[in-house]
């Protein structure tokens, strides 16, 4: 009896040390700007190329402008990097999906569109959403720089094996609950830190009915939770997404994929370190109202008390709230925003742009809101032109802007100006996240549109039965 | 930068916070550099000065308080969350700390750091606030971290807490080994690995 991990890690050790970490080997190997400049270099240093170039793939994302991206890019540093990538890709024979290539793109949203990712593998890049990917059934985490050049290098990585977690959502979701209240609920029960040290497995009857994009968010903010990696197991609503994808197996190639596919999950009885039930019917639209994603509630209730915060955590619960200029037991609904941004890696899928074009069809956005919405990649952003979503955002007074990452680390000009709120589908509310002093709400793509058209923090469920 | 780390004896800087997270310990907008060098002089920081401004130092920011210094680095539960950058673990590194204490590392954090020769020390929530109270009595206290027989003692009054780490990694920072080296020298048995694995 194995879990869904266990199988597939086990396939994967080369090597396990006396003491010490596993060698594991690396099926793929995505790379982007900023992380890994100082990898190639250490390559260089010692003298030495990309062990397996084919099984590395590149784009441009986290520092890339989002407007006018055919020009030349202002920032110098930005462009020196983006640059680099360039460079060091054609020295060492790497696939870049480059600015102006047609499958550019945030680097966990072109992995899966593009068949690249697919279930049973290990998969690695040197950003932490990397988890993202485990919603195929793979093994897939974040690495840090000195690892990318690890990797880069040999294609295997020293890993001690992870505790296993598995969190069960059971039942019928509300109307108007989507798959990022999904995984706002479930960190606000069990904090920033609840699952660190732990591979987690998603599971149950709610998780099993998600698409592909929705399972997709849920993997994405495991790492907020702490986890390693977060996985679903593969069924037959992967093997759908993935077939006929550019890179997907083809012909004889896909039956005997899928033939192993389907033995990817975890046994019955199988054993976890841990175990975590969810009712789904428990969950409501949820929104963060601190600085770390586990700070979150549901939107129609009322930020914790003073009273209702443990001793020795007070001291940075109310660091917290001063900085986002939020009152102790305060109710959440009803406050301002200035800002919508609906990207990031977490929710700038098509299903999401639908949702909010949905939603906002013949709305107009209120006055003084700024709304930004930044598709994940450069197929996205074609569908979404081709299906007129481009134009029912114009029509409401919004930006369909070009794919990056945008203001969900503002480390491009995207930032959210100091004091300002902006409520945002991407998955961290951290201090100075979105821009020095930039206050966050972590929301739903609905929850977000709501407030794109009422300038404030509201209940979708309100308007769901109208 | 010391790439090796055996016995430290130094005061320390306290840091009481949890849930520090990467995008603290250094912004994004620092993250442009192509190399390793210089985080340093902006890890945390906005939380060091005014207005992004660094002829404005906040006074009750702890780094700019002039009693407390040392190699060691003394912060709350679950330090090191959020982003992977490990341009963290060279910040904290390049600003001169070669220990991080704290009751909870953020896993990514972690290896960061061993990989880059800061020992990221964990001790019990008890063992952490008398750090924090023994440091706040006497900023001159000074702890000792003890790497080869894996325990961290309070010098003055003898409190000591003994810490894991896997005995790999302690070999690789006594020696100043890294784990490419190693896996260079077993391409060939990845190469054998590579044919079985389809
Ligand atoms: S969108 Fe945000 S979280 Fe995702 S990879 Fe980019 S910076 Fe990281």
């Amino acid at each position: 009896m194995k879990t869904l991990f266990e199988k597939i890690w086990e396939k994967h050790v080369v090597q396990t040390i006396e003491g010490g970490p596993s060698i594991l080997y690396i099926d793929r190997h995505f790379i982007h700007e900023v992380t890994s400049p100082q990898a190639f270099n250490g390559l260089n240093k010692r003298g030495i190329k990309v062990f397996r170039p084919n099984q590395v793939v590149a784009t441009a994302d986290h520092n890339v402008p989002t407007l006018d991206q055919h020009l030349p890019i202002k920032e110098e540093l930005s462009r020196v990097q983006v640059d680099t990538l360039k460079k060091n890709c054609a020295e060492h024979g790497i696939e870049l999906y480059g600015l102006g290539h047609p499958f550019q793109g945030i680097v966990h949203v072109i992995g899966p569109e593009l068949g690249i990712t697919q279930p049973g593998m290990t998969i690695v890049c040197g950003d932490s959403h990397t988890s993202t990917h485990g919603a195929f059934g793979s093994i897939a985490f974040g690495i840090g720089t000195s690892e990318v050049e690890m990797v880069l290098a040999t294609q295997c990585l020293m890993q001690s094996r992870p505790k296993l977690m598995r969190i069960n959502i059971d039942g019928q979701l509300n109307d108007g609950v989507v798959s990022k209240d999904i995984v706002l609920y479930i960190l606000a029960q069990i904090t920033a830190s609840g699952a660190t040290g732990y591979a987690v497995e998603f599971a149950g009857s709610a998780i099993r009915s998600l698409s592909m994009e929705a399972r997709m968010t849920i993997c994405n903010m495991s790492i907020e939770m702490g986890a390693r990696c977060g996985m679903i197991a593969p069924d037959q609503t992967t093997f759908d997404y993935i077939q006929g994808r550019r890179f997907a197996p083809q012909g004889e190639d896909w039956e005997k994929s899928v033939a192993y596919w389907q033995t990817l999950f975890s046994d019955e009885g199988a054993a976890f370190d841990t175990e975590i039930n969810i009712k789904a019917e428990d969950i409501e639209p949820m929104i963060t109202y601190g600085t770390n994603p586990g700070m979150g509630i549901g939107v129609g209730g009322h930020i914790p008390g003073l009273g209702e915060v443990e001793e020795k955590e007070k001291p940075s619960f109310e660091k917290s709230l001063a900085y986002m200029g939020l009152q102790p037991g305060a109710a959440i609904k009803g406050t301002k925003v200035d800002y919508v941004f609906i990207g990031s890696c977490t929710n700038s899928r098509i299903e999401d742009l639908r949702l909010v074009a949905g939603f906002v069809n013949g709305k107009q956005k209120a006055p003084g809101v700024e709304v930004w919405i930044v598709p994940g990649s450069k197929q996205v952003e074609k569908q979404a032109i081709e299906e007129g979503i481009d134009k029912i955002f114009e029509a409401a007074g919004f930006i369909l802007r070009q794919p990056g990452c945008s203001a969900c680390l503002g480390m491009n000009e995207d930032k959210i100006p100091a004091g300002k709120y902006c409520i945002s589908t991407s998955n961290r509310n951290f201090e100075g996240r979105q821009g020095p002093n930039a206050r966050t709400f972590l929301a739903s793509p609905l929850t977000a549109a709501l407030a794109a058209i009422t300038g404030e923090v509201g209940d979708v469920r309100e308007y769901w039965k109208n | 930068m010391s790439k090796q780390i055996n016995t430290i004896q130094s005061s320390a800087v306290p840091l009481q916070m949890e849930n520090v997270d990467t995008d603290q310990i250094i912004p994004a907008r620092f993250l442009k550099a192509t190399s390793r060098e210089g985080f340093g002089k902006n890890l945390f920081r906005d939380w060091r000065y005014e207005q992004d401004d660094e002829t404005q130092p906040k006074q009750d920011f702890v780094l700019n308080n002039p009693i407390y210094s040392g190699r060691i680095l003394v912060a709350g539960k679950n330090f090191g969350c959020g982003s992977s950058r490990e341009h963290a673990a060279w910040a904290i590194k390049d600003a001169g700390f070669d220990v991080v204490v704290s009751s909870f590392f953020a896993d990514i954090f972690k290896n960061n750091a061993l990989n880059n020769f800061l020992l990221p020390v964990t001790v019990s929530e008890e063992y952490l606030k008398e750090l924090f109270t023994a440091i706040e009595a006497d900023p001159n206290t000074i702890i000792e971290v003890n790497l080869p027989e894996q325990f961290i003692n309070i010098v003055s009054s003898g409190k000591k807490a003994s810490f894991d780490i896997n005995s790999y990694k302690k070999t690789c920072l006594l020696n100043g080994y890294d784990d490419i080296d190693y896996l260079l020298s077993i391409r060939e048995q990845i190469e054998t690995f590579e044919h079985s694995h389809s």
